[in-house]
């Protein structure tokens, strides 16, 4: 039985203006995140899985966006700025990428937390909120919350800052939670705590995760669906266990192959030749991907690559899966997936 | 034969406070730390943000004060406090942890790569820029850009002109400190691979500092582990990963995701009886104050801190 639709993305595009001409970052994208699911983006820098992100928050100020975005059947891309600010923080709350710009400097940490709860309930007292904030700040795994909870950022390091910027997502208790790179710039084992911490927090509150990662253990370990992106567009969405066991669009692939250490018989790791086009370059037509594997033939590339079901909840763009082989290997015996044994 | 031999090493840092800032406390950030780094190896040293990674590195570099111990080079004694001080800065590079401000924004590349050659040769600009060329050429990155900022490159791009910087002056040991912490999956593999490439082509021993497991298995002969100042454990990456002995180990190796989803459930769980091992056997495996004691020898190759038994 799959679970109640949360989130619910049609057709979205974001444009950003470069010289006078708008470029789609986000390119007719369509995801659906559903309660106590966590939905993994993954993708190479560049991608559009921040820009994602922020036209969900409504953040994106100088960004065109087109489609529908519904949170719970509401259409967040027709809000005003004030009806905006009284779902986010509440509602559905978002861990940015970069942990220093997201802390106010001269405010203490207590402080920081404590206005983000009176946000959405004015009638706390003092006390209750610092108690509320020292035990958030133990949730996420800082060792001393008692005496963190004076300190101002820059007393904190960057993995403590970052644990701080999860404490402040999750206070309201949120139905979404958007975490991109939530745990790049930590440890692995406070990594671990942190994603067992998302993991409880989804299975409480029964919430929607959309969790934007480049790491693929940590897609593998957390996310039930996977939509991979490659410049602007999903090139392939399933289940998570489809995407590590049978890969099929030649990014998703490719990507998987570079990951180092998953034993010790790989020695070299893939290499993704070239690199992401940028914004203008983009190619608008045809093939997004083809100028990155150009030992593919030619005629295998389709004019209007669009998403197909290959399989019951499995889409891949295009049909250049069927005949898809990496240069070192054999074209006729492709060996599918890295996960094998 | 150990190219870089540390031994004993300590770096504390004064914490200076009241109103005549004098010396109130002190960070020991390496705290009598021994280890070896042998010719032609890679030898990865891994640990949580704060055990003394970094420090340690810089200390190699002499890019630190020494509270005690020594540190020896091929055959130089590179902390002698009497006699001359012993130059062997064109033999030791090192490569930083972040190449979106490693590398200077107002500088050219031609600059930033020629700037450990200046120090060291006096070159006619002919011959420098000839030089600079031949060094972007053999970390792949084409010649005619030498005169671009490093802004128009990509971060593996930029983190390649931080290496060319590095073997200028043909080193012997590059000690990498998170050379592909902040790089995407594809392109860390594109600097793994060469890193490994340069240092079949010039012979280079490597020391390489993450807290990335899985880069550090993929890399790397032998391991450390550190925390918090002191090595907790060493010996082979098999060894590490397959058989490890101190506690704080197994919770790190527990702790790196499965990359197969259908291990999920066994893994969370797995990673859960660690950590309940880790609290409760806390005081097998350190002193009073939490700190790890002296590492004994379990086999020739492995190494483990436990205390003395009686
Ligand atoms: N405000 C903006 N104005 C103009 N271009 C933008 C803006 N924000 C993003 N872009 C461009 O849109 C594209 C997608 O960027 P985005 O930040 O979504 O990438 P990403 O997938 O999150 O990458 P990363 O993994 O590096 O965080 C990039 O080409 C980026 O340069
Ligand atoms: N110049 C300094 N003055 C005072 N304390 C310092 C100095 N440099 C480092 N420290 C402290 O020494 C300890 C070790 O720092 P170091 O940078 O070596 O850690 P690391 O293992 O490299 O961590 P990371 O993974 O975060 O880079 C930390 O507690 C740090 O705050
Ligand atoms: S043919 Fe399709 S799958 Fe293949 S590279 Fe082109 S768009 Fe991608
Ligand atoms: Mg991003
Ligand atoms: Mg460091």
């Amino acid at each position: 039985m799959l679970n109640q639709e949360l989130l619910k993305i049609n057709n979205l595009s974001t444009s950003f203006q470069i010289d006078e001409e708008y470029y789609a970052a986000v390119d007719d994208v369509s995801l659906t995140v559903r309660e106590n699911e966590v939905l993994a983006i993954v993708g190479e820098s560049g991608s559009g899985k921040s820009a994602t992100a922020f036209s969900i928050m409504g953040l994106h100020n100088r960004g065109k966006i087109e489609g529908e975005i519904l949170l719970q059947g509401q259409d967040l891309a027709k809000l005003s700025t004030s009806e905006m600010n009284k779902i986010r923080g509440k509602d559905m709350s978002m861990i940015f990428q970069d942990p220093l710009t997201a802390l106010n400097p001269l405010m203490e940490i207590g402080v920081q937390i404590g206005e983000v709860l009176l946000l959405h309930n004015k009638n706390m007292s003092k006390t209750e909120r610092r108690n509320y904030a020292i035990e958030l700040l133990g949730r996420v795994g800082i060792p001393r919350p008692e005496r963190t909870i004076d300190q101002f950022p820059h007393e904190l390091s960057g993995g403590m800052r970052q644990r701080v910027i999860i404490a402040i997502a999750i206070a309201n208790q949120p139905k979404l939670l958007i975490a991109d790179e939530p745990t790049t710039a930590l440890d692995v084992t406070i990594q671990a705590q942190i994603l067992d911490l998302m993991q409880e927090l989804k299975d409480d509150l029964n919430s929607g995760v959309i969790l934007i990662t480049h790491d693929l253990g940590v897609v593998a370990e957390m996310a039930d669906r996977v939509a991979v992106m490659y410049a602007g567009q999903i090139v392939e969405e399933s289940d998570v266990e489809s995407i590590f066991v049978n890969p099929q669009h030649p990014y998703t692939r490719s990507l998987l192959s570079s990951i180092p250490a998953t034993d010790y018989a790989q020695d070299r790791l893939h290499v993704i030749q070239g690199i992401v086009p940028s914004l203008k370059h983009l190619p608008r037509t045809g093939c997004r991907f083809k100028e990155r594997i150009p030992w593919i033939d030619d005629d295998a590339h389709e004019d209007h690559p669009v998403l197909h079901e290959v399989s019951e909840d499995h889409f891949v763009r295009c049909t250049c899966y069927q005949h898809f082989y990496f240069p070192d290997e054999n074209k006729e015996d492709q060996a599918n997936g890295v996960t094998e044994g | 034969m150990a190219l870089l031999k540390v031994d004993d090493l300590k770096i504390h840092f004064p914490i200076h406070g009241g109103i005549l800032n004098r010396k109130i406390d002190e960070v020991k950030a390496v705290d009598g730390v021994s280890f070896e780094v042998r010719e032609g190896e890679t030898y990865g040293l891994v640990g949580e943000s704060g055990s003394g990674k970094t420090t340690t590195g810089k200390a190699v570099m002499g890019l630190n004060n020494i509270t005690d111990g020594d540190i020896y080079f091929e055959d130089s004694h590179l902390n002698a406090k009497k006699g001359k001080k012993i130059d062997v800065r064109n033999d030791i590079q090192m490569i930083f942890q972040d190449p979106y401000s490693s590398l200077n924004p107002r500088k050219r590349v031609i600059d930033i790569v020629a700037e450990p050659i200046r120090n060291y040769e006096k070159l006619s600009k002919d011959d420098e820029k000839k030089r600079v060329q031949e060094l972007l050429e053999r970390v792949g990155i084409s010649s005619d850009s030498i005169m671009k900022y490093p802004h128009e490159f990509s971060g593996g791009q930029r983190q390649r002109i931080g290496v060319a910087r590095a073997i200028a002056l043909n080193p012997k040991l590059i000690i990498a400190d998170e050379p592909v912490s902040a790089l995407d999956v594809s392109v860390q593999a594109q600097v793994l691979n060469f890193l490994q490439d340069i240092q079949k082509e010039m012979d280079l021993t490597l020391f390489f500092i993450a807290h990335d497991l899985g880069v550090i298995k993929h890399m790397c002969d032998r391991i450390g582990i550190m925390y918090q100042g002191r090595l907790v454990e060493e010996g082979l990456t098999e060894e590490i990963f397959n058989n490890p002995q101190h506690i704080y180990t197994k919770r790190l190796v527990a702790a790196i995701p499965d990359v197969d989803p259908r291990n999920r459930e066994k893994h969370r769980e797995f990673r859960s009886q660690i950590k309940e091992e880790y609290q409760q056997s806390f005081y097998d495996y350190f002193n009073e104050e939490g700190l790890a004691f002296n590492l004994k020898q379990i086999t020739d190759t492995h190494k483990v801190a436990l205390p003395e038994r009686g």
